[in-house]
């Protein structure tokens, strides 16, 4: 049994032909994922449409629909273990209309990975994921140069992609990333070590995703705990337990240490932390956790247990990056539900201060209306003060949603500046 | 000095508590559906693990196709007993005898369908507005879309096209009157990590997941158990095997598979080696290839 692994989240993006599924398709194959009936399967449809061989996308395309016209129309999950990780894909199509797909899936993701034809080099699409990746501050980025096998293979095209990249790539905020030559539909450097280009001297792509270090993806330095709900068991055995159960949004606790209660500002001590069925005398992000502190304070559902020395900002009227997810555009004046960790309240989109053309990250300040997959920067009005971080320092209490009250869809999604 | 993050496992945990805890803070009346396998029971350890000291602040839910395993039903009447929560059954039986579904006939004949009108109908009249599951994305393909929080309509219909965009863990469970709510807690568990989960948590399960003795017939490619609900083929034999079972459904459909291990080490080490999918087995699937899709449209689990 694995038992001290750690858990890898990665997205993928690519444009339509880029090859996408097929080098998911191909890292579950290699690393031996593939259970036999879904082979045979997907080894009986290949040969039904004509293909030569298995079609390795096969594996990864989900419903009806998609299977009849050939592309992936919605985030799916995949998963797969090797000896050294759990890995689990948010696998997002690479349609112009579905930036909201990927803005979904790099949500939550320690990894990136790119696709880029090498016939083709860097193409707009490029240019739209890598800004994804670096508003959504995903830790890690893998650009992968696929279909290397339709190129013979060359140094020379992998190294002005390479180079174009970094070029643009040095405008957005992104902290790693790393440069991989593959063939997915041949296998070179996915799994294992390409024979055909023994001028790369880095590792294949799963090395990579194996020993990327994710421990520090989550931060712990900012002790954030959003309180979900109040546990009273009101039994004989613990008649006066009133435990703040939630998730641990980033930090360290220990018990004995001094806290304070937000937005009321009460301080006290922690009294006891439960994990289960187990006590902790500390616990971190991003474990579930429920507490107890050693006064009698009235805490509940979207409040924020914090550290004296270390508050989170608390404003009623701050900017965020809005990704706009509805096909209905925005209404001016019109009130939101906002979703902030635990926390709910009404809020109102005040003013846009400029979108962005995500193929030259140009900003437009003419025309700033918020239709679907729209990015722009706008100034938000809550009904009462809420507890932000900047997103680049804290991706949970640095991130909203926005709610329509007429549909109850989840309509944008934004991250505090 | 210790370190600072989580095994897989633990934060499999963590998100799973987090989505259970955020159920029963959004919904006024939720359920665990509990089918007595050992995904719904993996959720129910993991409700009791989020809501610890308290007891589980609400009720299992049964759907009771009438063609169960004993073994099974004893179970889920002990469990409910110790945790001292509700139980609420919806008996598709119930629904054949009042005409809301008709039995199908023919050799293939399995209640599975028919369970979705069931379930619907329970959901509506206890006025439950969240189910949770026990369903994995790894499952099957159509289940690889699904969301934590999974929207359906006045017609318990699920749009896999048109779903809630779901980002970070912000989780928007609003609905209308008459809508309902399923969430998945497990969504990103697989079948590995569940055996690991319960060897690991020493999570009691029924006995038919380990091999024991069983009379048993060779249909559709598994070792079908013979009970009172099974009409033989001619060419058809009962015998008696050393099975156990990777899936627990409908006794009539679920095929077991022939095995030693008699021991939560010996499933996790053959779980480990195991080179077909676990629903492999369970014939509802294999009706066609988007067959899953389709019911879960209707509103299956």
């Amino acid at each position: 049994m694995i038992d001290n692994n750690q858990l890898l989240r990665f997205t993928t993006a690519g444009s339509v032909d880029d090859g996408k599924s097929t080098l998911i398709g191909r890292l579950l194959y290699d690393s031996k994922s593939i259970f036999e009936d879904q082979l045979a399967s997907v080894t009986a449809t290949s040969l039904k449409k004509g293909h030569e061989g298995v079609d390795l996308a096969m594996f990864t395309d989900g419903l009806r629909d998609e299977r009849e016209q050939g592309i992936t129309i919605d985030v799916a999950y995949r998963y797969f273990t090797t000896p050294k990780r759990k890995f689990i894909i948010a696998d997002t199509p690479g349609h112009i209309q579905y930036t909201r797909n990927m803005v979904t899936g790099a949500s939550t993701a320690n990894a990136a990975i790119i696709l880029i034809d090498a016939r083709h080099g860097v193409v707009e699409q490029t240019k739209r994921h890598a800004y994804i990746a670096s508003l959504l501050q995903i830790p890690h980025i893998i650009v992968c140069i696929n279909k290397m096998d339709l190129v013979d293979f060359s140094e020379a095209v992998y190294y002005e992609i390479l180079s174009h990249f970094e070029e643009f790539a040095s405008k957005l905020y992104i902290k790693d990333v790393r440069f991989i030559p593959i063939s997915a539909l041949l296998g070179d450097n996915v799994v294992n070590r390409s024979e055909q280009m023994p001028w790369y001297q880095g590792a294949p792509l799963l090395d990579v995703l194996e020993t990327l270090h994710i421990s520090s993806d989550i931060n712990k330095i900012d002790a954030r705990f959003p309180v979900q709900t109040v546990l009273r068991p009101q039994s004989a055995q613990h008649r006066d337990y009133r435990g703040y159960a939630g998730r641990i949004a980033s930090g360290i606790y220990r018990v004995g240490d001094e806290v304070m209660v937000l937005p009321s500002g009460f301080s006290s001590t922690i009294a006891s932390i439960n994990c289960g069925f187990d006590e902790l005398e500390e616990a971190f992000a991003p474990m579930s956790v429920a507490m107890t502190l050693s006064d009698d304070i009235d805490i509940s559902r979207g409040d924020m247990i914090v550290k004296p020395n270390n508050q989170p900002e608390m404003q009623q009227e701050f900017d965020v990056m809005l990704c706009w997810l509805h096909h209905a555009p925005a209404k001016p004046r019109t009130k939101y539900v906002i979703q902030h960790t635990s926390n709910e309240q009404k809020a109102m989109i005040k003013q846009v201060v400029y979108k962005i053309n995500i193929n030259n990250y140009q900003r437009i300040t003419d025309n700033i209306e918020l239709e679907m997959n729209t990015i722009a920067r706008v100034t938000l009005k809550c009904s009462q003060r809420l507890m932000i971080d900047d997103y680049k320092t804290n991706r949970i209490t640095g991130s909203i949603i926005l709610i329509d009250e007429a549909t109850n869809e989840t309509v944008a999604a934004g991250m505090v500046v | 000095m210790s370190k600072y993050y989580l095994n897989y496992l633990d934060e499999l945990e963590a998100e799973a508590i987090y989505i259970i805890r955020e159920v029963w803070a959004q919904f006024q009346n939720p359920v665990i559906l509990f089918s007595g396998g050992k995904d719904s029971i993996v959720v129910t350890h993991l409700a009791r693990k989020a809501f610890y000291p308290s007891k589980i602040p609400f009720a299992l839910m049964h759907v009771d196709t009438g063609h169960n395993f004993p073994e099974t039903m004893a179970f889920r009447d002990q469990l409910v007993k110790d945790l001292g929560v509700k139980l609420i059954v919806g008996s598709v039986q119930e629904s054949i005898n009042n005409g809301r579904v008709a039995e199908e006939r023919g050799k293939h004949a399995s209640r599975n369908a028919l369970q979705t009108t069931t379930l619907l109908d329970t959901i509506e009249a206890h006025k439950i507005d969240c189910a949770i599951g026990g369903g994995r994305r790894d499952e099957e393909k159509a289940r690889a879309k699904e969301r934590f929080f999974s929207h359906r309509d006045d017609f318990g219909q699920w749009d896999p096209k048109n779903q809630r965009a779901e980002l970070w863990y912000l989780l928007n469970g609003k609905y209308f009157e008459g809508e309902h709510f399923r969430a998945f807690p497990i969504s990103n568990w697989t079948e590995m990590d569940i055996w690991n989960y319960i060897l690991r948590e020493q999570i009691a399960i029924p006995s038919l997941y380990f091999a024991h003795q069983r009379q048993v017939i060779w249909r559709s490619n598994s070792w079908i158990p013979y009970s009172e609900h099974i009409t033989l083929e001619t060419h058809e034999q009962v015998e008696t095997k050393t099975i156990r079972f990777r899936t627990l459904g409908d006794i009539t459909i679920t095929g077991g598979i022939t095995s030693d291990a008699d021991t939560l080490d010996k499933i996790v080490a053959e779980v480990a080696a195991m080179r077909q999918t676990e629903r492999g087995n369970r014939s509802d699937d294999k009706r066609s290839e988007t067959a899953m899709e389709d019911r879960k449209r209707d509103g299956y689990f």
